[in-house]
């Protein structure tokens, strides 16, 4: 019996499609079936173990998420004014304090309902947003959509828009005028400041 | 409350007529009065930081969160009937019908709309105020305003929640004043308790905490008064390399056709809109200073 079961779930891993081949709202589908059924399971998670959210939103979800276009899409006109190595530096700032700060939020999850929209492209669409709603009796639905593109590598997210509000195109003026202030380099330092404050403030309680 | 108000329409009245243009320059082209606005973003964030959230969190540790739930959906069910209102305004007779069917439904079924029955019988909430409806009407947004207190909001998101809104508001029809001014404040505590993630979680994720909640806002507004599904904003920062900045998503919104505004997700509606102006407007901008009060409510604006 214990034989069997193993050869059908190797079997059910072989043929399984693989993230490049899936269409972006299967994938976006599939990433958050997952990552809630883990949830679900993992008390340690629902009681805001940031360790094992981490590990979690790394192994799950930021595969699938292009973070040197969110970064270019926040920066908007300035992006191409940075040279490739600040270009590299912001895009790894940028990432560390978007999941630093938005992960967490996985930990307040209680059984809201996702609700995907149908995908409103044609086949050949290399850029699509993937509409979802959040639901939860008593509440307006929050709408989450996703700017997704395609890349060799699979559909990447690169914008999150919560309640109409993009986490990412939200930071532009912020960034604007940190750049009109400081530079480029400003904006890096600003940034890593930011992170910075966030892990100091994160240490003392081991939550 | 009468304190208050006066403020308010102080503050609204100086902005309207340019005092804050002498504030500072050098920020963002989408947010003329950046100065006076941080002033009163940093005191609201004082006001809040020692009475409202000590406040709020003290509340969420008591109440068992069915409770807080039951509370949550009171406040909610009295507010579909302006929600109501105001979509019938906006010519959405549909979304109107059903937040009166909510309503209905909730304060019988649902026992005083203390359980939202209502949405798991597939009628579905809606956000909307008068600010919204002026919106649909193609009144332009005017300058971001932070209001003391109720915080972020714009010249006509303000004006007409102070004018207009808090006629809509069935707790200031309750005749005994301290029960009126108890349910107030509890509201008020529940609302702020329902923030208090989403407000540790903006301050996390802000490098410019006062910018971030700004621009937050003008999305939100801006999604809001197209229910869900705005047109793609053109994005400037792409062709012009000095001017029009994003943040301007309250200008970009005043200049979208009007047939816009108005393609329903549904696409149900077959009538193209003729924006329209209440003709009485002028008055209710000169009404602002005289109305009775201020609501003292935070809208959800997660």
């Amino acid at each position: 019996m214990m034989k069997y079961f193993f050869a059908l779930s190797i079997f059910l891993f072989a043929t399984s499609v693989s993230a490049q081949d899936l269409a972006p709202d299967a994938l976006m589908k599939k990433v958050s079936n997952e990552v809630i059924d883990i949830i679900k399971q993992d008390k340690d998670i629902q009681s805001g173990n940031q360790k094992k959210i981490n590990d979690l939103v790394e192994a799950k979800v930021l595969p699938h998420f292009n973070f040197s276009r969110m970064t270019a899409l926040a920066m908007g006109r300035n992006w191409p004014k940075a040279s490739a190595e600040q270009q590299k530096a912001l895009t790894g700032e940028f990432r560390t304090l978007l999941v630093r700060s938005y992960s967490g939020a996985l930990s307040s999850y209680k059984n809201e309902v996702i609700e995907f929209k149908p995908l409103r492209a044609a086949a050949t669409d290399a850029d699509v947003t993937v509409k979802t709603q959040v639901k939860k009796p008593g509440t307006e639905p929050v709408s989450i959509d996703y700017g997704m593109e395609k890349t060799p590598a699979g559909w990447k997210v690169y914008d999150v828009v919560v309640g109409g509000v993009s986490l990412v195109t939200n930071y532009r003026e912020t960034f604007n005028a940190q750049i009109r202030d400081g530079g480029v380099d400003g904006l890096i330092k600003s940034l890593a400041g930011k992170n910075r404050s966030l892990d100091t403030q994160a240490s003392p309680k081991p939550k | 409350m009468i304190m208050l108000r006066r403020f308010v329409g102080l503050s609204l009245l100086a902005a309207l007529v340019g005092l804050g243009g002498c504030a500072t320059t050098g920020g963002s082209p989408g947010d003329p009065l950046e100065g006076y606005n941080r002033a009163m973003f940093g005191f609201n964030e004082g006001v809040d930081k020692a009475i409202i959230k000590p406040l709020a969190s003290g509340y969420k540790t008591v109440m068992p969160e069915f409770a807080r739930t039951g509370v949550a959906n009171f406040f909610a069910n009295l507010g579909d009937l302006w929600i109501g209102i105001n979509n019938i305004l906006q010519g959405k007779i549909g979304a109107g019908a059903s937040d009166f069917g909510r309503f209905a439904v909730n304060t019988t079924a649902g026992i005083l709309g203390l359980f939202d029955v209502a949405s798991s019988a597939g009628l579905e909430k809606h956000n909307e105020d008068f600010g919204q409806t002026l919106g649909r009407w193609g009144v332009g947004s005017g300058a971001y305003f932070v209001l003391p207190i109720l915080g972020p909001s714009s010249v006509r998101d303000g004006l007409s929640s102070l004018a207009v809104d808090w006629h809509g508001d069935p707790l200031w029809y309750v005749g005994n004043v301290p029960t009126r001014n108890e349910l107030m404040g509890v509201r008020l505590l529940d609302t702020r308790a329902n923030l208090l993630d989403v407000s540790r979680l903006a301050e996390e994720a802000a490098l410019d905490h006062y910018a971030y909640i700004r621009d937050a806002f003008l999305q939100r507004r801006r999604s809001l008064i197209y229910d869900g599904d705005a047109p793609p904003e053109r994005d400037s920062d792409k062709t012009s390399e000095s001017g029009e900045s994003n943040t301007a998503a309250a200008r970009a919104e005043a200049e979208l056709p009007p047939d816009a505004a108005w393609s329903e997700a549904a696409g149900a509606r077959a009538a193209v809109y003729e924006p329209m102006m209440p003709a009485n407007y002028e008055a209710l901008l000169a009404v602002s200073g005289a109305a009775p009060a201020v609501p003292a409510q935070t809208k959800p604006r997660q």
